[in-house]
């Protein structure tokens, strides 16, 4: 394998090529642009399909019927793309189909702004569009897991028929690093192997997909056969990793994608001060890793536990659901396309820590309290 | 940190800014060392401020983002400007005398004033000025071996040849510019 540098969006697009998906709807946005400026030359050398629809929501149609169709689809955007996606996005996991869809997160609510953020939380793992589904959301922190990721990503919508959304702040998509690709590319889904792969009903009865079930009982029944499916999503595809963890954090720090490589920069930096900290980083938000925070956020030496996100709070209400209260959970985050700098996130952990005289204090007080 | 060099090239849209970074990245790689480009995109105006860090480490690297670089090389005043205040004490400046006619006024850099235009004009383009700052970067701190560099160089420019023949000239003049100049263990 050769190393190659390349841009986060250049190497997502080549990822998804190399998964097998040749088949690419997309409208462009800053800063996810250059994933669709990169297919739209590349695409044709491997005789793939870009369409480039006239907005977000044909887009949304539009991979919406590829999907059916039971090759592997791709589409790209950023946020507020993203948003007009959700109507697409709620009938495909309703009509259970594969589709894999790349954010590239930039700064909201509303049109926002350009620059990195991680404001989609909520709209990524806890719906978005509407009716009892979820996405599988996987979130890179470097150029390579975003390789990675991409081509896990299409292998998890076709097991799971199931729309897959990758996450990554814009800093993912803009920043250029060394990565490896697979040796052998994939050859493209044959959809005979699907049993129901829109193919044609000649000599077989027709196949449905839909997500319309006017009668109660079979819109139901759907909905429990979702629920079954991201029960065993749950059991078997959580993923995260963890830095510098070790029996002497005093503080366990959570947080994914570019912040968490912010962080492991403050972790090296508060360990030359004598300060111990780990890191726990989700590389899926969806499946939350909760059993294994919950394992490691309960250890004895961690005193509290710190989420950092490019957000005014999201994952943060996961961790605290998974934590359950046994920890002090605190949160530090910039938004509107503002990266925390490691310093900032230093002085937080910094602030946290300081042992606060105040327990005693009224302690004592009380005492007097008492006496008088 | 140990084993990592970080580095800001900042000037005007137009001056190679992202090109030299780049070079410096692919160069870095090649040598087998990890390494993180980043740009900054943004609602920048036509004229105003271009500039990309590098970031070349050892071991995994971690935060993309530098909040006070151990180096940086400034095209035009307002790069001057922006980044001198950051720089973290010892840092290595190299500035662009063609179009900065004031020195940076702190006393804990290592300064190093080259009129990277004016040499480029006598090698015969203008557009070469960006190398004459890359080679006197990298002969100043050794982040990547010189001849790596023109290796690379050959790989990206070989097709061209005159514009080859213009670089490698300019590399030799940047290295000229700092000759004498050492400073590796202190970035």
């Amino acid at each position: 394998m050769t190393k190659k540098l390349m841009k986060g969006n250049e190497a997502i697009g080549e990822a998804a090529i190399a998964a097998g998906a040749i088949n690419y709807f997309a409208y462009p946005i800053t800063p996810q642009s250059e994933v669709a400026e990169y297919l739209c030359w590349r695409l044709p050398e491997v005789s793939g399909v870009f369409v480039q629809g006239e907005s977000e929501v044909a887009v949304g149609n539009m991979i919406f019927g590829a999907a059916a169709s039971g090759k592997r689809v791709f589409t790209t955007s950023s946020s507020p793309g993203i948003s007009l996606m959700q109507e697409s996005i709620s009938y495909m996991a309703g009509a259970h189909l594969p589709v894999v869809i790349l954010n590239i997160m930039r700064g909201g609510p509303g049109l926002g702004g350009i620059l990195p953020a991680q404001s989609d939380y909520f709209q990524a793992t806890k719906g978005g569009g509407h009716g009892d589904y979820r996405l599988i959301v996987l979130a890179p922190a470097s150029v390579q897991e975003a390789v990675d990721l991409t081509i896990l990503a299409f292998d998890l919508a076709d097991k799971y028929r199931n729309p897959v959304m990758i996450i990554g702040d814009g800093m993912i998509g803009q920043m250029m690093e060394s990565v490896e690709f697979p040796e052998k590319y994939r050859d493209e889904n044959n959809p005979d192997d699907f049993d129901w792969a829109l193919t044609g009903a000649d000599n077989r009865p027709a196949r449905i997909t839909k997500s319309l079930y006017l009668d109660p009982k079979k819109l139901e029944d759907n909905s429990i056969k979702l629920a079954e499916k991201y029960k065993k999503i749950v059991e078997a595809e959580s993923r995260h990793e963890l830095y510098h963890v070790s029996n002497d954090n005093q503080l366990l720090i959570i947080s994914y994608g570019t912040m968490a490589r912010i962080c492991q920069t403050v972790i090296d930096e508060l360990a030359d001060e004598g300060i111990s900290v780990g890191l726990m980083r989700p590389i899926t938000l969806y499946p939350f890793p909760g059993a294994e925070l919950y394992a490691e956020a309960t250890k004895k030496n961690i005193k509290r536990v710190l989420t950092v996100e490019m957000s005014m709070g999201q994952m943060v209400e996961d961790v605290e659901r998974y934590v359950v209260g046994k920890k002090p959970v605190d949160f530090f985050g910039r938004t509107g396309g503002i990266v925390p700098t490691p310093n900032e996130v230093k002085d937080k952990i910094r602030e946290l820590l300081k042992p606060s005289p105040k327990a005693k204090k009224t302690k004592s007080s009380r005492k007097k309290q008492i006496k008088g | 940190m140990s084993g990592q060099i970080d580095v800001v090239f900042a000037g005007f849209g137009g001056q190679g800014i992202m090109t030299a970074g780049q070079l410096l990245a692919y160069t870095a790689m090649e040598e087998g060392k990890q390494v993180c480009w980043i740009p900054s995109y943004g609602p920048e105006m036509r004229g105003g401020t271009a500039n990309c860090t590098i970031v070349v480490s050892d071991t995994r690297i971690g935060s993309p983002i530098i909040n006070n670089p151990a180096g940086a090389c400034v095209f035009n005043r307002p790069s001057l400007d922006k980044f001198v205040p950051s720089l973290r004490a010892g840092a290595l400046l190299l500035i662009n005398s063609s179009l900065i006619d004031t020195p940076s006024g702190r006393s804990d850099l290592i300064e190093v004033k080259i009129p990277i235009n004016e040499i480029a004009m006598k090698l015969g383009n203008p557009k070469a000025a960006n190398m004459v700052m890359l080679a006197a970067y990298v002969k100043a701190t050794g982040v990547v071996k010189m001849k790596s560099l023109e290796n690379m160089l050959i790989t990206k420019l070989g097709h061209k040849k005159s514009a080859l023949e213009i670089n490698k000239r300019a590399f030799k003049e940047g290295a000229k510019a700092v000759s004498g100049l050492q400073v590796r263990d202190k970035v």
